[in-house]
């Protein structure tokens, strides 16, 4: 899905990323300092705003943009709310909410969790697994009103945020909404629903998977052959070359389905069954590659694979981690079942066909 | 490979719709007047000249290949939406899909003008049947170990030795046969081996059937005794058939029919857990779902690839390695799906005949068009680790 305003967007977000936040440099540090620094070129660049039109105070780039971006980020492991500030920034301005400077998350963020509008205006619910939900100074809420669905932007401070993270150490938040007061808000377009939103997150996340899965297979191949056991690099030994064939295997079809999903969205902007067939798919089969991708690569790198000091669980712990967010690929997959069997047996292959 | 994995995103163009409805409508015509039936697999892998030679009418046999060989000059975007509504339909296309997939590209590179002129027309109109002379009793995934030898003699060659698990031989009309011209070269074991056009109703050919435990009638052996190949019927480079074979994978590997072969499980599975399953039955469908749709979308990406003039090899052994996996594993995931659905659903006995054929055929389909473990070794050259 690349072509030249793609090509441009990469090309200047891998450098802000080779710079400011290479995963060897950081998986040194024993501080956070490089944050700041790191966020303040993303915000520069426009990136962290990509979704946001240039009239609501964003750069307004194509959604295109954004989802190349994301496998970008996903190929540096990149430890910041990059994906869930593009993500807030899209929620907020699709029910034309200006959305402010600074590091912002989205709520909710798993399917089983609502945010209720109430009358009165205030915000109340609990949802769990916010991503970088302490790091975040806003957070764009979908929440459910008597008359349907309001976009709302919350000040951080203005919630409860309990501890947690992910197996990567990303913050993971259980965030409490207490009769929260919205900076402001808006009613969600028609469209814009819980689902649209877990679709949208589940091809960001998806999309960051495959950029990992890049990364792990390149890693790993490097690495097969340097390693030397048995007085040859072990990348000789056919059952390793097998094991990184089937790395490749995933990593290609996390790359195919992510892109597939992000081009479907990107071209029709919408959330009808085409982005579900695609969205869907391509959590449920990034998250299988990710399990699989992880686990191969782990064995490829031996002991020294599982050690901090290793760059290497900066990549599989994220790929791993994200599963859970957005929906998945167990719900993903019984929700897809579902409508497939609703559909029924004649409807089937018309649906493949036309994607 | 150039260090990156490439699945462009390809979208069938416009023009695929209008002929994936004239192909669907074709194939609904013949189900109506009985040519084949879509839920019986093994009897639709049966061959049909008489149905070839309609669908050759229609246009859809050597759809890419130039109009003045019998072709259409379409587009390969256009043969893969054939390629796949044929397979879904479970519509006997035996007796002129080898030569369609495959032979008949190598004859447009590799032939004399009047041999192409002769043949390639005849493919077009369904009424030739080619096969792959490649294995041997001593020679599978290792093709270079073939022994099958051609002689030099006066006006041609003369073949003796014997290929092995030849699919179809006992309906073709001629093969593509890969033969020992001269020794290996110390410095290159891969030299030496020429392809031929092998006319099979010549004398000195005999077909001898082999029962696959499938029931299957196609598998053969075919010896050659002083079989006489005229010049002309040499194709390419002699000795340097090794040059030629590696760039036709691609077109071989990443097809549809390279993870549709037991889609028709898919269809009664559906049929079989109903309009409302229960969680589990939900979620395992939906799983197969998503990995089918995986796999078509990089299968289309190759097909693109390939339009483009690109050479996908790496991108095409892995869709072939995915792809006949899962369509190897569908089988018994449906068996489990199926295990708690109640005895007296409708589609009982088709679903327990198909899944019958199904795990009987499913080991083959890791092991024809290159083995698994022959794909990984590309897929590991790609990587470069060879």
């Amino acid at each position: 899905m690349t072509n030249d305003s793609d090509h441009i967007v990469i090309e200047s977000a891998a450098r802000i990323f080779a710079d400011l936040a290479d995963p060897q440099t950081i998986n040194r540090l024993d501080h956070a300092a490089w944050k700041a620094p790191f966020w303040q070129a993303l915000a520069d660049a426009g990136l962290a705003l990509a979704w946001v039109p240039e009239q609501l105070g964003g750069a307004g780039a194509p959604l295109a943009d954004g989802f190349a971006v994301l496998g970008v980020a996903g190929r540096f492991a990149v430890a910041v709310p990059l994906a869930e500030t593009l993500l807030a920034g899209w929620l907020l301005t699709r029910a034309g909410v200006a959305a402010p400077n600074g590091r912002m998350t989205i709520a909710p963020s798993r399917p089983f969790d609502r945010i209720i509008f109430d009358a009165d205006g205030t915000l109340s619910g609990c949802a769990i697994g916010i991503p970088f939900a302490s790091e975040a100074q806003h957070i764009a809420v979908l929440a459910e009103g008597e008359e349907g669905a309001f976009v709302a932007l919350v000040a951080a401070r203005d919630c409860t945020i309990g501890q947690g993270q992910t197996l990567a150490g990303d913050p993971s938040n259980i965030v409490q909404f207490q009769r929260v007061k919205p900076l402001r808000y808006a009613r969600a377009p028609f469209g814009l629903d819980h689902a649209a939103l877990m679709l949208m997150g589940s091809v960001s996340r998806s999309v960051q998977t495959a950029g990992a899965l890049e990364s792990i297979l390149s890693l790993s191949v490097s690495y097969a052959n340097e390693r030397v056991a048995f007085e040859r690099p072990i990348g000789k030994f056919q059952a390793v070359q097998h094991n990184l064939a089937r790395l490749a295997g995933e990593t290609a079809a996390a790359l195919a389905v992510s892109g597939s999903a992000a081009n479907t969205i990107t071209r029709s902007d919408s959330f009808d069954e085409a982005a579900f067939l695609e969205g869907a798919s391509a959590k449920i089969r990034c998250a299988e590659a990710a399990t699989e991708g992880s686990a191969i690569a782990h064995q490829v790198f031996g002991a020294i694979g599982f050690t901090n000091e290793h760059v290497l669980h900066r990549f599989t712990l994220r790929t791993l981690a994200w599963r859970d967010d957005f929906g998945s690929e167990s719900y993903w997959a019984a929700e897809l079942g579902k409508h497939v069997a609703k559909c029924g047996a004649e409807e089937f292959w018309p649906m493949v066909a036309s994607r | 490979m150039s260090g990156k994995l490439q699945f462009n995103q390809i979208r069938l163009p416009p023009e695929c719709d209008a002929l994936r409805q004239e192909v669907r409508a074709f194939l609904a015509e013949e189900i109506a007047k009985g040519t084949f039936d879509p839920h019986r697999p093994g009897h639709g892998d049966s061959h049909d000249r008489a149905f070839s030679k309609r669908i050759g009418a229609k246009g859809w046999i050597g759809m890419t290949w130039p109009k003045k060989y019998g072709g259409h000059e379409r587009s390969f975007l256009e043969r893969y939406v054939v390629t796949e509504e044929f397979r879904v339909a479970n519509a006997p296309v035996r007796s002129h899909f080898v030569a369609d997939r495959q032979s008949g590209p190598i004859l447009l590179k590799y032939a004399p003008e009047h041999v192409k002129a002769n043949i390639l027309p005849r493919i077009c109109r369904g009424e030739l049947c080619f096969v792959i002379g490649m294995s041997e009793p001593g020679s599978g995934s290792d093709l270079f170990a073939a022994k099958t030898k051609a002689t030099k003699v006066d006006r041609g060659w003369r073949i003796n030795g014997s290929k092995i698990w030849t699919s179809n031989a006992n309906i073709a009309d001629y093969m593509i046969a890969l033969c020992r011209t001269s020794p290996p070269a110390k410095e290159n074991r891969r030299h030496g081996l020429t392809q031929f056009l092998v006319d099979m109703k010549i004398l000195g050919i005999k077909v001898n059937p082999i029962y696959q435990m499938s029931g299957q009638q196609d598998f053969n052996e075919v010896v050659f005794e002083d079989a006489f190949v005229p010049d002309d019927h040499v194709l390419g480079e002699i000795d340097g058939a090794w040059k030629q074979a590696t760039s036709e994978l691609a077109y071989e590997r990443s097809g549809p029919e390279r993870f549709l072969e037991t889609f028709y499980l898919m269809l009664e599975l559906i049929r079989a857990i109903g309009s409302a399953p229960d969680t589990r039955s939900a979620e395992g469908l939906g799983r197969l779902v998503a990995q089918l749709h995986t796999l078509r979308r990089m299968s289309v990406s190759v097909a693109g690839m390939l339009q483009a003039g690109k050479e996908p090899v790496v991108e095409a052994a892995i869709v072939k390695d995915l792809g006949t996996i899962w369509e190897q594993n569908l089988p018994n995931r449906v068996r489990e799906l199926t295990a708690f659905v109640p005895p007296e659903i409708a589609n009982r006995v088709t679903l327990e005949e198909q899944l019958a054929f199904a795990t009987t055929i499913a080991p083959k389909l890791t092991i024809q068009g290159g083995t698994t473990e022959i794909l990984r070794g590309i897929i590991a050259r790609g990587l470069g680790l060879r």
